[in-house]
């Protein structure tokens, strides 16, 4: 028996005895944290994994609460809509379209921006949104909407807290599977390289603002689900748990529980929930006066996590339990995924035409023209800061050049997103390593297949996605042990040496199947050994029909290997031709030697 | 509405615009020098003018037992430290700034008659309780995560604005206040009655925003600061402490925020927790100029400020809805002209 399951089933086993060992009160504040954690949940998905926030998260419950509380007990609505009331469970499908609706909108004006955003607006959202209720006659003003009817499932009415408990779990135990498997799949690779690792993702076909968008509104869902509970729960509503510091509550949960992590999210409810009531009987009688007194206390425990452990309560609590991380298993018997057809040696694959890219006063490439042919290595050197890597970003779509022209497999795609190019065929490594520290290298490499594939987010929630993630994983395995890093698989990616982790990046980016590999700098850091394993499987990737450019600063590395040298000094090409007709070129060996005067 | 009315509409709107615009000004300032986003920037107006309030009642203003405590936990900190490190004359400069300048501002305010003060000290002791909050909060609560994401210096901004309103509340209570006026003196323009406070709200507004132009082109700290806020390894590598530059901007956030208070207490009543959305109205402002443009958040400010007027006139109880609902175009029209993928910081 596996621990994690052992330990899982005794948590399981004691969720399910509760109202029948412990007293109402319990109970009740049993349902309370299961409601919490819900909303935490989606900000531990948010905050912790997608290094997004919002502050407007009790707003989306309360957008849940008066859904359901406005359609199940109104008289006089329109008939077009009225049949909704009928049942609660119609007002949850009415709620969560609702809630979608206006994730996607408020989603729609923040994500393309900064980080900071999100939060800033949500602010602005969770506020209005509070206004809105407390005024709005229709939904009762400040003092709301009572007599909100009971769920009832096949005839069950679950009129008082113990039976109402059943229902509150099963939903966040439900939604902490959903969101587990979906952190555990392609999708879910997608949204853990939000923090940290966008320009990467974007450079392997991910679309990262729609990955923030989903993991946006997935949070926003849970929050008007929890919304929904509490409604019916209650039995009435008004605006006061809506409001931004309810929100901004939701959020210390996730921190303080450990916004990494979806257990994070119950221990986060749990201690801020107990705390809560803990510190709003002892507190007024301390102070001498009634307030809400305990978030002064949240307020000043919140920095100190945030000083002193970041990562939350969780991990902490995690090392007390026996559990061991399961690994992931290959399946040497999964299909492999389909390969493009390479183009036939000796066709133009890339080729660049007069691109100029300035930056301000500065011209990092100045009429910069180079082509690449299939079954052929370019070298791409110069001194430092002659603008290579800035050449790079103009043909990878990171950039947009400030003129010229890139044409790949004879399409323009010189201000393109790097997504868009990456599906055609082009795949690239970085000079400064851009890998996600903390994944496994076998799925820091699996990111790389990240257009091979198309299973989304609701199939990997339900695990409809097994097949192809066993495909994609027997890829990527593929891909690691071509490149030598077969020992390292299952080690985290950051505890790598720099050479292996430039290693991880070309196996990552063979990994997306490309018909044009662009490497930067991929020997540095490397041992003797190592650089002789990479020169074969560049040449034997040549060999298959790949084109390749690269720039590299190791002479030797670079002229036993490539067929042809193209040679930049400030933003300019200088010299073009076979290696040993570079080594020998006067224009060349003054830009690396200096000039003899 | 006649033009009277919109007259009267429109001194209202520029008198609170110019405030949203100071506290806007700041607001970018701290976002750009230190990246924290000064969500707490609200709670220092509130307790400018709820110190103020509490002073003219002729209590001992609690906040002034805050600033003891904060100073004596950067005592600890910093002077142990400069004392371990054997800098004898470098401890007893933090422990006088910190420790003996709070408890001598309490020994003053306990001796004093604070409430029969002219005006004019009043505002200045108040300034002297509150204004040093902020370079002590920098220490305590950002120094030691200078260097961590935007998000999480987020984060730590939103839970000291939720700690200063609950403190707010145990010094200051439910009630509002509400000062009276610096000065009873009120001109006709026309049809238009314009009162002194309005006139101090825009002069001195006014000034401040000539004074902090002038700090940042002439004089070494405030090009100190520029720099920072271009570049902020580069500034440290030309030694330029980012220690120095933090508190230093949250000084300054922090007199634009208490003085602020001050100016609009006559004119509105505060409550410990008003602070938050005269804050936010400036955030919005701030938005407009993309957290990154004065002037642009300057005349975002005026526009939130008349929004607001005009919206309290057709429509009060949207007010709100409406002020905030304005970030809307602002936010589309930015999210549409931004093309590449940039890493966050």
């Amino acid at each position: 028996m596996r621990t994690d399951r052992l330990v899982l089933g005794a948590f399981l086993a004691l969720l399910l005895a509760v109202p029948a060992i412990l007293s109402p009160y319990y109970v009740t504040l049993l349902n309370y944290i299961g409601l919490y954690a819900m909303v935490a949940l989606g900000l531990v998905l948010l905050t912790g994994v997608g290094g997004l926030t919002s502050f407007g998260q009790a707003a989306f419950v309360g957008l849940g609460a008066y859904t359901t509380a406005a359609l199940t007990t109104a008289t006089e609505l329109p008939s077009w809509i009225a049949w909704v009331g009928a049942s609660p469970w119609l007002t949850l499908v009415a709620g969560l379209i609702l809630t979608a609706v206006v994730a996607v909108l408020i989603g729609s004006l923040t994500l393309k921006l900064s980080g900071h955003f999100l939060p800033l607006g949500t602010i602005a959202w969770g506020i209005s949104l509070y206004f809105l209720f407390g005024t709005m006659e229709s939904l009762g003003g400040h003092t709301g909407i009572t007599g909100i009817p009971a769920i009832s499932l096949f005839g069950w009415s679950m009129d008082d807290g113990g039976e109402i408990y059943y229902l509150i779990w099963a939903f966040l135990l439900l939604a902490m599977l959903t969101t587990h498997n979906l952190l555990d799949s392609r999708e879910g690779r997608a949204i853990r390289a939000l923090k940290g690792g966008r320009v990467m993702a974007e450079a392997m076909g991910v679309d990262t603002a729609r990955a923030r968008m989903v993991i946006f509104v997935i949070a926003a869902l849970l929050a008007c689900a929890s919304g929904w509970l509490y409604a019916h729960m209650q039995r009435f509503v008004n605006p006061t748990p809506f409001g931004v510091h309810i929100g901004i509550e939701y959020l210390f949960m996730a921190v303080v529980g450990g916004a990494g992590y979806v257990w994070g999210a119950i221990i986060g409810a749990g201690v801020i929930t107990v705390l809560k009531q803990w510190l709003q009987d002892w507190l007024p009688s301390l102070l001498g006066a009634s307030g809400n007194f305990e978030m002064i206390v949240f307020g000043i425990l919140m920095v100190l996590v945030l000083h002193r452990a970041r990562e939350g309560v969780w991990p902490i609590l995690r090392k007390l339990v026996p559990v061991r991380a399961v690994q992931k298993t290959i399946d040497a018997k999964a299909e492999t995924l389909p390969r493009r057809t390479l183009p036939k040696a000796g066709e133009l694959i890339l080729e660049a035409k007069n691109v100029t890219r300035k930056f301000g006063g500065l011209v990092a490439n100045n009429n910069m023209s180079l082509e690449v042919r299939a079954g052929e290595i370019l070298a791409l050197i110069g001194p430092n800061g002659a603008g290579k890597s800035t050449m790079f970003n103009q043909i990878s779509g990171v950039d947009t050049p400030t003129s010229g022209e890139v044409l790949f497999l004879g399409k323009p795609v010189a201000g393109h997103d790097s997504r868009e190019i990456a599906r055609m065929g082009m795949s690239r490594t970085f000079q400064h390593v851009k890998l996600l520290p903390t994944m496994t290298v076998l799925e820091n490499v699996a990111i790389g297949a990240h257009l091979r594939s198309g299973k989304g987010v609701l199939s990997s929630a339900w695990r409809l996605d097994r097949a192809e993630e066993a495909r994609i994983l027997k890829e990527a395995a593929w891909q690691i042990e071509r490149v030598g890093l077969k020992d390292h698989m299952y080690d985290e990616a950051g505890s790598l040496a720099l050479g292996q982790q430039r290693i991880l990046e070309i196996a990552r980016a063979l990994c997306a199947d490309p018909c044009l590999l662009l490497l930067d700098e991929p020997a540095a850091g490397l041992r003797f050994k190592e650089k002789e394993a990479l020169g074969e499987l560049l040449r034997k990737l040549r060999s298959e029909g790949m084109a390749t450019l690269i720039v590299e600063h190791d002479m030797d590395f670079v002229m036993n290997l490539v067929d042809r040298v193209v040679v930049m000094e400030f933003g300019q090409k200088i010299a073009e031709g076979l290696p040993d007709e570079i080594q020998q070129n006067p224009a060349v060996l003054e830009a690396y030697l200096g000039g003899v005067e | 509405m006649d033009f009277s009315i919109a007259l009267i509409l429109g001194q209202d709107g520029i008198t609170n615009g110019a405030i949203y615009a100071l506290l806007a000004l700041a607001l970018v300032l701290v976002f750009a020098v230190t990246r924290v986003i000064f969500i707490q920037q609200g709670e220092f107006v509130a307790y400018g003018a709820l110190t103020l309030a509490m002073m003219q009642s002729g209590a001992t203003p609690a906040t002034v037992w805050l600033l003891v405590a904060m100073g004596v936990l950067v005592t600890a900190l910093d002077g142990a430290k400069a004392l371990k490190a054997g800098q004898g004359r470098r401890a007893a400069g933090v422990a006088g700034w910190n420790l003996a300048y709070p408890l001598a501002l309490a020994g003053l305010l306990g001796a004093l008659p604070a409430n029969e003060l002219p005006l004019a000290l009043q505002v200045v002791l108040t300034l002297a309780i509150v204004v040093p909050m902020g370079p002590m909060m920098y220490r305590l609560m950002y120094q030691p995560i200078a260097s961590a994401p935007v998000l999480i210096l987020l984060i730590v901004s939103v839970a000291l604005h939720i700690a200063m309103v609950g403190l707010g509340l145990l010094f200051f209570g439910a009630e509002g206040q509400r000062t009276p006026s610096f000065s009873d003196a009120s001109f006709e323009l026309g049809p238009l009655m314009v009162s002194g406070q309005t006139l101090w709200v825009l002069v001195v507004s006014v000034l401040l925003i000539v004074g902090l132009y002038q700090f940042f082109e002439r004089t070494l700290y405030g090009k100190a600061l520029r720099a920072t806020a271009i570049n902020r390894v580069g500034a440290q590598l030309m030694g330029i402490s980012p220690a120095l530059a933090g508190k230093l901007t949250f000084f300054l956030a922090a007199f634009i925020g208490a003085l602020s208070g001050v100016l609009i207490a006559p004119i509105t009543t505060i409550y410990y927790d008003t602070g938050f959305l005269i804050g936010l109205k400036g955030f919005v402002a701030a938005i407009i100029g993309g957290l990154a443009s004065y002037p642009l958040a300057a005349a975002g400010a005026l526009v939130v400020g008349l929004l607001e007027a005009f919206a309290s006139f057709w429509a009060s109880a949207y007010k709100e809805v409406i002020v905030f609902t304005l970030i809307i175009p602002v936010l589309l029209w930015r999210s549409l002209r931004s093309h590449h993928v940039e890493e966050e910081e």
